[in-house]
């Protein structure tokens, strides 16, 4: 039965239809590939008595007939999102066990559709970082290995756990965020499917903030398809989300395999960084090229202020993640260190609940934004959000999507960056842009390089195009063949 | 040029005061501004708190619309710009009852913009207060520092209730024109239903801004906007009673007078009034003073309001003090003052108004604002449960106008219907009080007393005003009873005169 990890969401989904086999079992499988996968680090907390009771009410549903879209679904759930009475730390210290009294908008959604819960997976603390090292749990390891080597190398982050667990078959897909990069980045390195949608589309109602303007759920998958039907459980306007967009949600699957013949594709020049490995200028090349082959046009546009961008966004970010970090006080839930007053209490809880990195950002978001400095960093950034986003606008006036790489490297060995945050910062170039603009993007398996490690393109759309991501990605993948799994090490 | 009252005489010359106050308004709502949570007083601790205003992780608040109208309604009310867009910002500090660690307020782009209060003084004089502007924002938590020797707690019902906060300039000059502007901006809120109005329970609280400046300085700040023409002020904090507003402010500007003339400066900080000592003191100095970091809440969009929600607004509003102070006097021929004492308080007016109908309206404003409000005061009693009606009191006037009882007996009268006698003519009815007009009874009386004191009846015709003496015997006589007109008349034929 363990080749029901291997199953694509969407033949599951067919096989629990069909009574191949039952959710139960379908769960069963899991909880095994997961428990024997501790090496990889990616579950911080199994449930595997919550999978096996929802897999039952699955089963039962399914037998009334009452199947919904996603009934039986073996998932992992990114450690940002608060899960009703199951621990939800964001993999901070800070939140120690607590355990929410409610469950997040989106998470909500997916077990409306009849979807079951593994457990809740790894991540950078509170979202912030790019290898998932900064997690309070220890970092994920990617189950990718350069070929004839066993030296341990990042999945990516911020959602390291949700994409390793994905690409390792110990789920059939997982919740992920993305404020800069946190989906799509990972995805590329673990040669799994990413899509952060446009800002707004998934409510950010019990998802634990990082940067309230740039945070967005998306799902990570094994193929497009499967992405295309987890985000469209996922979506969905939420009036608790005073910044969801009250739009319908499409069928995203029905998108996937349109023909994109005639649709207009745009080159952002600002795209080819110096120093970008040739692998990934071939690849983005091939890319081109496969595109071409299925009809559509191929533009070169510019984006001029694409070099701000990272610098933009490392103050923006962090601004808001000062402010929404102030919560973690100590005083009503969550790690609190008693010192010998108010003061102390405060800077103790905090110094020993947060690690370095969020340590960090809350520090320069805090400079960002005190008096004198406001408007040379946090309101400079906030113009130059502007103009990439009107870089955006006059570039979908020629196109309609734009296609780059996703990340500069292939994944890179633990440790590598962790004494250089600029370094590791720039991990995110051709992420961060999108988020500034709150477009959709994804990032889809299109290679593999020299040492056999997986690499992606990332397909940016117009705001609510989330459609046409879903019809290129589609051709991508399948022009790609993209079907390597990381050879089982663990 | 008038006199200038309002100087103060310091030891190397006069000095005058200069204050705007901040007014914190709980907006009348029955939930908070950004979350579902019920709004109330005397739940206990913790009862009225969400899952947004305990601040946990994930929450997001989403604007309270009810909120937003009161506001607007109170711009309105203050004849004030209203803002179509206006936007939230967080001011970031961490304190306890701060669950987020910081408070959603409006900083750049407040709902209401400039507009005024007209304020009328005890001498009968007007000022206007300019506002300069209203936001909205979130109240805190409240922190409990008597329930434990060695720890404090927090209660969270408050956090997050919706606050108006409404920014004066620096209009006002004495102390009382202070108090008497905050009284009319709470009569002004309470009119239009957007605050109970409840100083006690700190539903109405001011921050005052004192400075003192030399006598001339203030005009030319007036002339220029220049701010440094005037001193540096200092901010009294949360001040919640008309009284304490005084004081704080008198003890303030000595404070200021005695540092200057001793040719000290003034430290721009925020102060606390003490009540008990009648005295302010330093709670943290501009160097102390919190770096807010105030920036846009990514968590809310700007607000933005249709133009004919505003009108539909604007349409509803009910008869403001102002205007209904100058309808009372045009209507019913009252004098200033005493429709001023009439509109301080809508039921009054009300009270008034349901009982003047078809009345002598000046008698029943007197009776309204005399012995009744005396009685009521008294009994510390709201207009709305006087135990005498408005018909009641229109009843008795009726009574007095068609000559049946004297102003005199009216009281003896009124002191029964307030005592649960029934009706003034019930009243008038068991007890006999009906007046004595019957020309016949009073003639017998008024020769029996000319007759019985012919020198008096003599000296009349020298003295006329000694007929006071006649008049008081027959009334003596009838008890009180006799009609005055009637006594006058038939007393004036009858001595000659």
């Amino acid at each position: 039965m363990s080749d029901l990890t291997k199953l694509t969401l969407k033949s599951a989904l067919e096989g629990l239809e069909t009574k191949a086999f039952s959710a139960v079992e379908l769960t069963q499988v899991h909880i095994e590939a997961v428990e024997s996968a501790k090496a990889l680090n990616a579950y911080v907390l199994e449930t595997p008595d919550k999978a096996l009771a929802m897999a039952q009410a699955s089963d039962a549903r399914r037998a009334r007939g009452q199947a919904g879209a996603l009934d039986g679904a073996p998932l992992g759930i990114k450690d940002l999102f608060c899960t009703e009475g199951v621990r939800s730390t964001a993999c901070s210290k800070i939140l120690g066990n607590f355990q929410p009294t409610y469950e997040s908008s989106v998470t909500a959604n997916l077990w409306r559709d009849g979807a079951v819960m593994l457990g809740k997976l790894n991540m950078d603390e509170f979202a912030m970082g790019s290898s998932n090292e900064t997690s309070a749990f220890g970092p994920v390891i990617n189950p990718w290995r350069a070929s004839g080597e066993t030296t341990a190398l990042t999945p990516g982050g911020s959602s390291g756990g949700s994409a390793a667990a994905v690409a390792a078959q110990l789920c059939l897909g997982a919740t992920a965020t993305d404020t800069g990069g946190s989906i799509r980045q990972p995805a590329a390195l673990t040669g799994t499917v990413g899509i952060k949608p446009t800002y707004g589309r998934c409510s950010r109602w019990g998802v634990v903030a990082f940067a309230s303007s740039l945070d967005q759920a998306g799902p990570i998958a094994r193929t497009v398809e499967d992405a295309a039907l987890l985000l469209t459980s996922m979506a969905g306007h939420d009036a608790r989300d005073s910044t969801s967009l009250d739009v319908a949600v499409p069928d995203f699957a029905s998108f996937v395999g349109k023909s994109v013949k005639g649709m207009r594709v745009g080159i952002p020049k600002e795209y080819r960084v110096e120093g970008m490995p040739a692998e990934i200028e071939q690849l983005w090349e091939q890319g081109v090229a496969w595109l071409k082959e299925a009809g559509c046009e191929i533009v070169e546009v510019s984006l001029p202020h694409t070099k701000y961008a990272l610098p933009a966004y490392y103050i923006v970010a962090p601004a808001e993640a000062s402010s929404n970090l102030a919560r973690y006080d100590g005083m009503r839930y969550g790690l609190r260190v008693d010192g010998a007053n108010l003061t102390e209490t405060y800077e103790q809880t905090r110094a020993a609940g947060f690690g370095e990195e969020v340590k960090r950002r809350i520090l320069i978001g805090t400079y960002v934004l005190s008096a004198g400095y406001y408007d040379a960093y946090y309101l400079k950034a906030q113009k130059v959000r502007r103009r990439i986003a009107d870089d955006f606008d006059q570039a979908f006036e020629k196109v309609d999507a734009l296609l780059t790489p996703t990340a500069p490297s292939a994944a890179f060995p633990l440790g590598e960056n962790a004494d250089d945050p600029v370094a590791m910062y720039l991990n995110d170039i051709f992420t961060v842009t999108v988020n500034l603009a709150g477009l959709p993007g994804m990032s889809v398996p299109a290679g593999v390089d020299a040492k056999g490690l997986p690499l992606g393109l990332q397909l940016i759309g117009r705001a609510l195009d989330e459609g046409s991501l879903f019809s290129l990605g589609g051709v991508i993948e399948q022009a790609a063949g993209f079907t390597a799994r990381p050879d089982r090490w663990w | 040029m008038t006199e200038n009252t309002k100087l103060i005489q310091g030891r190397t010359g006069p000095w005058e005061l200069v204050l705007g106050l901040e007014v914190h308004a709980q907006v009348a709502s029955n939930a908070k501004l950004f979350s579902g949570a019920a709004v109330g007083f005397g739940a206990g601790p913790n009862a009225q708190v969400s899952l947004v205003d305990a601040a946990m992780p994930g929450m997001l608040p989403v604007i309270n619309r009810r909120c937003v109208e009161q506001a607007v309604r109170t711009g309105l009310g203050l004849k004030a710009q209203i803002n179509l867009k206006s936007t939230f910002d967080r001011k970031n500090y961490f304190y306890p009852d701060l669950p987020q660690g910081y408070q959603i307020s409006q900083f750049k782009e407040p709902i209401v913009g400039e507009g005024e209060v007209l304020v009328e003084l005890d001498d009968g004089e007007t000022i206007t207060v300019r506002i300069e502007r209203l936001h909205l924002e979130q109240d805190a938590g409240k922190s409990l520092h008597d329930q434990d020797p060695d720890s404090t707690y927090v209660d969270l019902n408050r956090s997050g209730t919706a606050l108006m906060e409404i920014v004066s300039r620096p209009d006002m000059r004495s102390a009382p024109e202070a108090a008497a502007y905050v009284k009319k901006l709470r009569t002004i809120l309470v009119y239009l239903g957007t605050c109970d109005g409840d100083m006690e329970k700190g539903n109405l609280r001011a921050d005052v801004n004192v400075s003192v400046c030399r006598p001339g300085a203030y005009e030319k700040f007036r002339a220029t906007g220049d701010f440094s023409h005037l001193g540096t002020r200092c901010e009294i904090k949360n001040v919640n009673s008309y009284r304490f507003i005084q004081q704080a402010i008198e003890y303030e500007a000595r404070r200021q007078i005695e540092i200057l003339e001793d040719g000290g400066k003034i430290d721009q900080e925020t102060r606390l009034f003490d009540p008990g000592k009648g005295e302010t003191r330093s709670m943290r100095s501009k160097e102390e003073a919190h770096d807010y970091r105030y920036f846009p809440d990514p968590d809310l969009l700007p607000l933005v309001l249709d133009e004919a929600w505003v009108k539909a607004i604007e349409d509803s509003l009910p008869e403001l003090p102002d205007p209904k102070k100058a309808r009372l006097q045009s209507q019913y021929g009252l004098s200033a003052y005493d429709a001023g004492v009439l509109v301080g308080d809508q039921a009054r007016a009300d009270f008034f108004e349901a009982a003047a109908k078809g009345r002598d309206a000046k008698l029943v404003a007197n009776w309204v604002t005399n012995d009744l409000a005396a009685r009521l005061t008294a009994a510390s009693l709201d207009i709305e449960d006087s135990p005498i009606s408005a018909g009641e009191i229109a009843d008795l006037v009726k009574l007095i106008e068609d000559g049946v009882i004297s102003s005199k007996i009216a009281k003896d009268v009124f002191e029964r219907m307030w005592a649960g006698g029934g009706a003034p003519a019930e009243i008038v009815e068991k007890q006999g009080l009906m007046q004595v007009s019957d020309t016949g009874e009073l003639e017998a009386i008024i020769d029996g007393l000319i007759a019985g004191n012919p020198a008096q009846a003599e000296s009349v015709k020298e003295k006329p005003q000694a007929i006071g003496w006649f008049v008081g015997q027959v009334m003596k006589a009838t008890g009180g009873k006799a009609n005055p007109g009637t006594v006058n008349q038939l007393l004036k034929a009858k001595l000659g005169l």
